[in-house]
């Protein structure tokens, strides 16, 4: 266990610095922005409107379809190519499936709710602070839901358990400043529906074993829930002038 | 345990509004086992022992029986087809659109051009959320020159007011014609530019604050310091106007 102390000093249990806003973007039905660390994500909500090509409606219910998008300076390394890639899709169906869950659209037969998801700035754990922006702002559309969605990274860095990955860290043994035992990371994203406790999205790179993926999944629930907490305040700051108001 | 939070409040979905079987949900809102929760970011309203959740933010969803504004956006075989601000569009039909005759083949654009604004009433809505209007009714019909601005769905009734009193108050002192659609489309027409603009204005200011308290009497301070005319003296006009049109 060399993995003592974090690279950027925070506990193993601690969240990186988070922002969030909601009605961000004024043109959009519903926006938010969720900011963790270095990682920077703007989701904005269009709909429900009418869904064309016809083929892909569905008569029971509406379609709920995300798009995460990386842009061309926010990673950490080279350009990324702007557009659609690989990478991009996979994340887009993961965030789809991870807020679905929660999303009831049975009264917009038909219809499609759009979500953007951008991503300004990167830095590890894009995806769940895209869905965790991608959530305010279907909130923030008055789209009905059961819960919000709440999610965070958890990993293993050198035999120990930490909450919410930095780059540095997901590329540890590179960025190592003590000893290395073991050079393996896992890193872990988590999507939650905090009500009821249901995983919505899972998702794993690296290597672990069944007893510390357990551990890793009970140490990420109370960080979820604090990212819980952060969502529903935004929401509710947007409105916070209605309760000073009088009467 | 009953309710947890206060009548009025802002609530977030997920968010629990009551425990135990005190309370019914309505509108917005779901039974989760013991609990009351909500689907919806919006206000909390109590009623008896009924939750429901007056949105802040929505698309407009079609109902039977609402007054709304449309846009043609198509022209069919038998009828026309609007945008109504909505995921679906509306069917106005020849036998709803028009009293006259309409020989078969005739031009449709005789009586609605695309791009046309009307108001009409939704006649019908079908469980695929397909909709059919009329024109036939009182105070429907094709909207002429003016100006249309949107306005979020769910704030349509503080834009009313009761028994119609906002709209009445921004109608008089700006001396402008206001039809408001429930699908969140304002028309406005006034005679003068000026106060046409300080009517577009208010209604704006009454979408981003129609859920603070003391509405009303912000809009009438807001309208008096741009409009000081008195009232008075403008409703004797106007009547006075329209009287001699019509002997005319």
């Amino acid at each position: 266990m060399t993995y003592t102390k974090r690279l950027d000093g925070r506990k193993h249990d601690e969240l990186r610095e988070t922002e969030a806003k909601v009605g961000v973007i004024k043109r959009a039905t519903g926006s938010a922005k969720f900011r963790m660390g270095n990682t920077t994500a703007l989701a904005a909500v269009y709909g429900p409107r009418e869904l064309h090509p016809r083929f892909l409606q569905d008569p029971e219910k509406g379609r709920l379809r995300c798009n995460y998008n990386m842009m061309p300076f926010s990673g950490m390394g080279d350009r990324v190519r702007p557009g659609a890639n690989r990478r991009a899709k996979e994340i887009s169906m993961v965030t789809t499936k991870a807020l679905l869950p929660a999303v009831d659209l049975k009264d917009y037969p038909n219809a499609v709710v759009d979500v953007f998801i951008e991503l300004p700035q990167t830095d590890a754990g894009s995806r769940c602070v895209g869905i965790v922006a991608a959530s305010m702002a279907l909130a923030d559309a008055g789209i009905p839901m059961k819960d919000l969605v709440c999610a965070v990274a958890v990993g293993k860095v050198d035999k120990s358990i930490v909450i919410d990955l930095d780059y540095e860290e997901e590329q540890y043994p590179k960025y190592a400043t003590t000893k290395v035992d073991d050079e393996e990371v896992a890193d872990i994203p988590i999507a939650m529906i905090p009500s009821t406790g249901e995983i919505t999205l899972l998702q794993l790179d690296g290597d672990i074993s069944k007893e510390d993926l357990i551990k890793a999944l009970k140490f990420a629930k109370p960080a979820m829930e604090k990212i819980y907490e952060i969502q529903k305040k935004a929401l509710k700051e947007k409105y916070s002038d209605l309760k000073g108001g009088k009467k | 345990m009953g309710l947890l939070i206060q009548d009025k409040q802002v609530v977030v979905p997920g968010e629990i509004l009551a425990q135990g079987m005190d309370y019914l949900p309505g509108h917005g809102t779901y039974r989760d086992g013991d609990n009351i929760k909500s689907t919806r970011l919006g206000l909390l309203n109590v009623e008896g022992r009924a939750l429901k959740i007056v949105p802040l933010k929505g698309a407009y969803l079609p109902r039977k029986g609402d007054t709304i504004i449309g846009r043609v956006d198509d022209i069919a075989f038998s009828g026309w087809r609007f945008n109504i601000n909505s995921a679906y569009p509306a069917m106005l039909s020849m036998k709803d659109g028009t009293h006259e005759f309409v020989a078969r083949g005739a031009d449709l654009t005789r009586y609605y051009k695309l791009q046309e604004y009307v108001v009409a009433k939704i006649i019908n809505v079908t469980s695929q959320n397909l909709v059919d209007l009329t024109v036939k009714g009182p105070g429907l019909k094709k909207l002429g020159p003016g100006r249309i601005i949107m306005v979020t769905p769910a704030k349509v009734p503080r834009i009313i007011g009761k028994q119609g009193s906002m709209v009445t108050l921004i109608k008089e002192h700006t001396q402008t014609q206001i039809t408001v659609g429930q699908n969140g489309i304002v028309w406005i027409n006034g005679k003068e530019p000026k106060k046409e603009a300080i009517a577009v204005q208010a209604i704006e200011l009454i979408n981003q604050q129609a859920h603070v308290g003391g509405l009303t009497d912000r809009i009438k301070e807001f309208l008096e310091k741009r409009v000081p005319m008195p009232k008075t003296t403008k409703k004797v006009e106007e009547p006075k106007k329209e009287d001699t049109e019509v002997k005319q």
